[in-house]
């Protein structure tokens, strides 16, 4: 056991936090879930993208530089403690692209990988439906077969950022006669085809991005349909272990919001033990995920441990930023805008950011069951 | 860049396993706590042939000096098996205490072969010696001094973990010039962190077990989400704390005290929670002395303030970060 970094790990850090250093914005961004924002941040990903900072794991061919598990984690500390704007790209990035790598055709790798490296194309994830949450198994729009592809019938909700978005990928039933985990096919939609109606929701924080999508009878090619016809939740699956597991919550994230909660707490005896809890569990994750990586890079697969990490990292975050708040005193509900607003209002948006971690991505309710049963071995729920 | 056991490392906590599998961790904390010392001697010297009471003690003193990755592992696995008596204080306080001492070529081999036991207090955290009638050596630590104690023939103070017994020790002895107490004391509450992980392990394999055979309402307890959920959030504090143990042994010099507060924090909370949890889940029957699950939740319980509270350690930790020492932690 050691965590000693390579030299190479070391040069790669040093360039990394180089060009941080000379290239994040001095100015915060507009918030990536209004319109004004969401453009600026697509800019911001181009920028990344020049530079090579993109999406730093991909092969090289599709706009990465082919950089380790550990490196790639380093890159994701050093973006997190630079104050780099928050990837509009990350459904994409973090979410479609390890699907596309395992399941998707050549065709499909070449069309969609560079483009979505580039911040050309912003994708959303269309999974929700409004009679299937949790059980996501439950979903009923439909994909019906035509020649030469599919129509798409149905309503999907809670989709982030699909007001701006320009693709999104979902799972639709092709067919209506198997049984709830098969006849489940898996396709990649453009958000501006004939027959699709995108309608915003405004957030908790009155953020207008999150939003409806609703499809009538939209023409989806055959060439749009990720893995196998009927195997969609197979090929779903793989997409939540990157969300729950290693990618999307990176610890570099977490350790800067300690970071910075320190910074504010100033050392007082005032919630010195929450401070140093939030600290500690930042640590933790951090330590755990280089405990994760070390494993994938022997061979194997990330499990249902997953769900461990998703259960830790979402409600750490919310201890976090309520220690925050309460650091914070009677300033902690002046948000954004408000000239007295300390930090700009990072707090309060960070802190309602929080409190949807233990319900996307899985709700905690359920990644508890999950490591009853498949971790600890307990007997299933009747489903 | 390697955070895992090594082969090496694997084996050894495999070695242990088997060893105490095939044993009865229980038995022996019953028969120490009545004070029958003989079947923890039996396999102490059985620890002591593998080499694991020497497992931090130089090889010139008959030790296999190897690192804090493994003293933490046998550690653990010495946790998880409930075996009594000064194991933190044995393999890992006396031999870093005394390790840059004249007085380690008098103790050192005797612990090393598992032929002597250790015992030691620290003045405000560990004021009483752990088991020191079973002890060959007792060491008195105040401030940056340490002395060779007088083994005590006074009454021993009784411990909620009835495997514990704990002795005052009264006149202090000659001293041991070059003594590392800090040191000693770090690597106690290090070893202690190790101990309490595979605890809480056990309460946690223990509870999970038994919520499959009990069975109310015609199915086996353990598919009741109420506690499902229980014993899901009791493998997330493990799961988080194992790496913080792991991270502090791999700690660069001048975080370490604080890595170690960091590990010592989040083992103890999570096999104290672990504790509480096995009990809720076990119901009546783990609320009994018959039963065997309060031999290990009660000494999460004492361990829980032993080698500095988590008050303290939480203090310790603050006063690191409010100095500007915010690398996390192993860095
Ligand atoms: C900020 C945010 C962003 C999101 N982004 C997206 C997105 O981009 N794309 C997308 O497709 N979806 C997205 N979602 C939706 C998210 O995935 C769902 O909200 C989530 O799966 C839960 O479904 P639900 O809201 O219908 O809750 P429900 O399933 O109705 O659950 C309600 C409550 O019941 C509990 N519950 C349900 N079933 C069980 C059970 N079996 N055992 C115990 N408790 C149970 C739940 O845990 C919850 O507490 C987002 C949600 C949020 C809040």
């Amino acid at each position: 056991m050691d965590l000693t970094f390579s030299a190479e790990d070391l040069a790669f850090r040093d360039e990394v936090r180089t060009w941080l250093r000379a290239n994040v914005p001095a100015e915060p961004l507009p918030s990536l879930e209004t319109e004004t924002g969401f453009a600026a941040h697509r800019q911001w990903e181009k920028t990344l993208h020049a530079a090579g900072f993109s999406v730093v794991s991909w092969p090289v061919e599709f706009g990465g530089r082919d950089v380790s598990l550990v490196q790639w984690l380093l890159f994701e500390e050093e973006y997190y403690a630079a104050g780099a704007p928050g990837r509009v790209g990350q459904n994409g990035i973090f979410l479609l692209a390890p699907t596309l790598f395992e399941h998707g055709t050549a065709e499909q790798r070449e069309r969609f990988l560079p483009r979505m490296a580039s911040g050309e194309d912003v994708w959303a994830q269309a999974w929700s439906e409004p009679e299937a949450g949790s059980d996501l198994a439950g979903i009923r729009s439909r994909a019906r077969r035509v020649p030469g592809g599919w129509r798409l019938s149905g309503q999907k909700t809670w989709s982030s950022r699909a007001a701006f978005a320009d693709w999104a990928f979902g799972l639709f039933r092709s067919d209506p006669d198997a049984e709830r985990h098969r006849g489940l096919t898996y396709f990649l939609f453009p958000l501006d085809a004939a027959g699709v109606t995108v309608r915003p929701i405004g957030r908790i924080d009155g953020k207008p991005a999150f939003a409806e999508i609703f499809l009538n009878d939209v023409f989806v090619p055959d060439s749009d349909v990720l893995g196998e016809v009927g195997e969609g939740w197979r090929v779903a699956m793989s997409t939540t272990g990157s969300e729950r597991g290693l990618s999307l919550r990176s610890p570099g994230r977490f350790l800067a919001a300690a970071q910075r909660l320190v910074e504010s707490w100033n050392g007082a005896a005032q919630l010195q033990d929450r401070v140093v809890d939030a600290w500690i569990g930042a640590s933790a994750y951090r330590l755990a995920t280089f405990e994760t990586v070390t494993k994938v890079l022997a061979g194997s697969p990330v499990g249902p441990e997953s769900s461990m990490n998703k259960v830790f990292w979402s409600e750490l975050d919310i201890a976090l930023h309520e220690a925050a708040m309460d650091l914070l005193g009677p300033d902690a509900e002046l948000t954004a805008g408000s000239p007295a607003a300390p930090d700009g209002g990072a707090w309060p948006d960070g802190y309602l950011f929080a409190l949807a971690g233990p319900i996307y991505a899985g709700t905690n309710e359920i990644q508890r069951n999950v490591i009853a049963e498949r971790v600890l071995g307990l007997p299933r729920e009747p489903r | 860049m390697r955070f895992t056991r090594t082969t090496e490392q694997q084996d050894m906590a495999e070695a242990l396993r088997a060893l105490f599998d095939a044993g009865d961790g229980a038995a022996i904390a019953r028969s120490w706590a009545a004070g029958d010392a003989a079947p923890w001697r039996r396999v102490w010297a059985q620890l002591g042939e593998m080499g694991l009471c020497g497992v931090a003690v130089p090889e010139r003193f008959g030790g296999l000096g190897l690192g804090p990755v493994e003293l933490v592992t046998c550690l653990e696995e010495l946790g998880r098996a409930g075996l009594p008596g000064p194991c933190v204080e044995s393999i890992a306080v006396v031999p870093a205490l005394l390790a840059d001492t004249a007085a380690a070529e008098r103790w050192l081999p005797g612990i090393a072969s598992g032929n002597a036991v250790g015992t030691a207090t620290f003045t405000e955290h560990v004021p009483r010696a752990l088991d020191a009638d079973a002890a060959d050596a007792v060491f008195q630590c105040d401030g940056e001094r340490a002395t060779v104690a007088e083994r005590p023939d006074a009454v021993a103070q009784h411990s909620i973990d009835p495997a514990r017994r704990l002795w005052t020790i009264e006149s202090a002895g000659e001293p041991v010039p070059g003594a590392q107490v800090a040191e000693a004391f770090d690597l106690g509450a290090l070893g202690c962190a190790a101990q309490l992980l595979g605890i809480g392990q056990r309460l946690l394999d223990m509870s999970t077990r038994y919520v499959q055979e009990r069975h109310q309402f015609g199915r086996p307890v353990g598919r009741f989400q109420a506690v499902k959920h229980h014993l899901a959030n009791v493998a997330v504090r493990l799961e988080f704390a194992r790496p913080l143990v792991h991270g502090a042994c791999l700690a660069e010099p001048r975080h370490r005290s604080r890595d170690i507060s960091a590990a010592k924090i989040a083992a103890s909370d999570a096999a104290y929670f672990a504790g509480r949890i096995a009990l809720q889940v076990h119901g009546a029957i783990g609320y009994t002395a018959e039963h065997d699950l309060h031999l290990w939740s009660t000494k999460a319980t004492a361990l829980h303030a032993a080698w500095g509270t988590t008050t303290w350690h939480r203090r310790r930790v603050a006063a690191a970060l409010a100095a500007g020492e915010t690398a996390p932690v192993g860095a």
